[in-house]
C-alpha cells in the first residue's frame, strides 16, 4: 500500500475554534498533513455522527475545538461537544477501535499557539496508530 | 414508555458478522425517546460497525432505516423489500419491535441491537425509571399514586419494611425507600388512613406468572371480510 500524509478532519465552532484556526494560519505555519476543517455554529451541535463518519469516510483522526469551557459563546455548548466526543470514544472502545483518534479540544481565539499544538497532537496520533484498516503513513 | 440500552458493540458486530448485507431497523416511538434506536442512533451503530469492518478489513454492507413504530405490521410492511433483500435484520427496537419482524417473515433472521429493561419515565435529561411492572392489575388509586410493586425492592403492598431507614431502601441505599415516599403522598393528600389499612394478598393472576398475556378488544376487531376490504396485514 502506499504511503500518505495522515489524514485528519477538525470540528471547529464558528467563534473561539474557528478564530484560534485562522489567526494560526495567518502565522504561515504548515502541517505534515491533510488538515480540513468543518465550521460549525458551535461545538454543541457537532454530533457523534458527524465524528464516526468522518472516521468512516477515511479521516485517520478527528477533533472537535470549541471555545473555552464557561466561556463558550453559547454558554454550554462547549460542554455539550465534549460529552458527544466522550460518547464516541466510549463506543470506539467497544469496537475495538483505538479512542485516541477522537478528542475534544478547547481555545480562545486569542491563542495562537493553540490550533498547531492541537493539529500536531492530531498528527502524531494518526502516525502512531495509522489508517484505520492497515497500511503505512508517511 | 418502554426503555431499552443498546447491546454492547463487540456483541453486536459478533453477531452480525457471518451476514454479507445486513439491514439495520430502528423505531421512532419509545426508543428513538429514550436516546437508543432512533434515526440517529441507528445511524451512528451502522457508522462504528463500518469502522470496526474497516480496523478488521471486513467486507459487509450495512443499511440504516427507521419505521415509525416497529411493533406494528403496518409499518414493517412499508420496508418489507428491504428486509427481504438482506441476510439479517438487525432490530433496533424493544423486543415487541424485532419480534413483530420475525413473526411475519419467519424465514428470515432478526437479531436484536438493544437490550429490552423497562417501563420507565424521563426522570430527567438522560435519566429514566422503572415506574410500571405491568402486573395488570393497578392498585396506585390507594397509594398515592406510587406504584409499591416497582418501586419497592421487595414490591410490598404493606410497607414500609423493617430495613427502611432515613427514607432509603436497605437494599440500596442510592435508592429511596418507595413506602416513605407513599407516606409523604398520603400525607399531602389528606389521606393518611389508607396506610393503615391492611391490603390483601395480592391477585397475580393478571401478572406474567401465568404465560403471555392477550388482550382483545372485541369491538375494536375486524371480520374476516373487513379484513379483506381493508386490505389488513396479516
Amino acid at each position: 500500500m502506499a504511503e500518505r500524509k495522515p489524514k485528519i478532519v477538525g470540528f471547529c465552532c464558528e467563534r473561539h475554534g474557528m478564530d484560534a484556526a485562522v489567526l494560526s494560519a495567518r502565522t504561515g505555519k504548515q502541517f505534515d498533513a491533510s488538515v480540513r476543517l468543518v465550521q460549525v455554529p458551535c461545538t454543541g451541535r457537532v454530533d457523534g455522527m458527524h465524528l464516526l463518519k468522518a472516521l468512516e469516510d477515511g479521516a485517520d483522526a478527528v477533533f472537535v475545538l470549541g471555545c473555552l469551557e464557561k466561556n463558550c459563546y453559547y454558554d454550554t455548548g462547549s460542554i455539550e461537544g465534549r460529552k458527544r466526543v466522550n460518547y464516541v470514544k466510549s463506543m470506539l472502545e467497544e469496537a475495538g477501535v483505538e479512542k485516541e483518534r477522537v478528542e475534544m479540544f478547547n481555545a480562545a481565539s486569542t491563542n495562537a499557539w493553540a490550533f498547531p499544538d492541537i493539529v500536531s497532537k492530531m498528527v502524531d496520533v494518526a502516525r502512531k496508530l495509522g489508517p484505520i484498516g492497515g497500511g503505512e503513513m508517511q | 414508555m418502554i426503555v431499552a440500552k443498546r447491546k454492547p458493540l463487540g456483541e453486536i458486530a459478533e453477531m452480525v458478522a457471518p451476514f454479507k448485507k445486513v439491514t439495520v431497523i430502528g423505531c421512532r416511538s419509545c426508543v428513538a425517546i429514550c436516546l437508543v434506536g432512533g434515526e440517529k442512533e441507528v445511524k451512528m451503530l451502522v457508522s462504528a460497525l463500518k469502522v470496526k469492518n474497516k480496523k478488521l478489513g471486513r467486507k459487509q454492507e450495512f443499511e440504516a432505516l427507521v419505521v415509525e413504530r416497529q411493533c406494528e405490521k403496518e409499518w414493517i410492511k412499508e420496508v418489507e423489500d428491504k428486509i427481504l433483500g438482506s441476510d439479517l435484520v438487525l432490530s433496533m427496537a424493544c423486543s415487541l419491535g424485532a419480534q413483530t419482524i420475525g413473526d411475519m417473515y419467519p424465514d428470515h433472521l432478526c437479531f436484536p441491537g438493544l437490550n429490552t429493561g423497562i417501563f420507565g419515565v424521563p426522570e430527567e435529561q438522560g435519566v429514566w425509571s422503572e415506574k410500571c411492572v405491568g402486573c395488570g392489575n393497578c392498585i396506585i388509586h390507594t397509594t398515592g399514586g406510587i406504584c409499591p410493586i416497582s418501586r419497592c425492592a421487595k414490591s410490598m403492598l404493606n410497607g414500609p419494611c423493617g430495613g427502611s431507614a432515613d427514607r432509603k431502601c436497605e437494599v440500596n441505599l442510592e435508592v429511596d425507600c418507595a413506602w416513605a415516599a407513599i407516606y409523604d403522598r398520603l400525607k399531602l393528600q389528606n389521606r393518611l388512613e389508607l396506610i393503615e389499612k391492611i391490603m390483601p394478598a395480592k391477585d397475580w393472576s393478571t401478572s406474567h406468572s401465568g404465560g403471555r398475556r392477550v388482550y382483545v378488544r372485541e369491538d375494536a376487531k375486524l371480520t374476516p371480510h373487513q379484513k379483506k376490504g381493508k386490505g389488513a396485514v396479516q
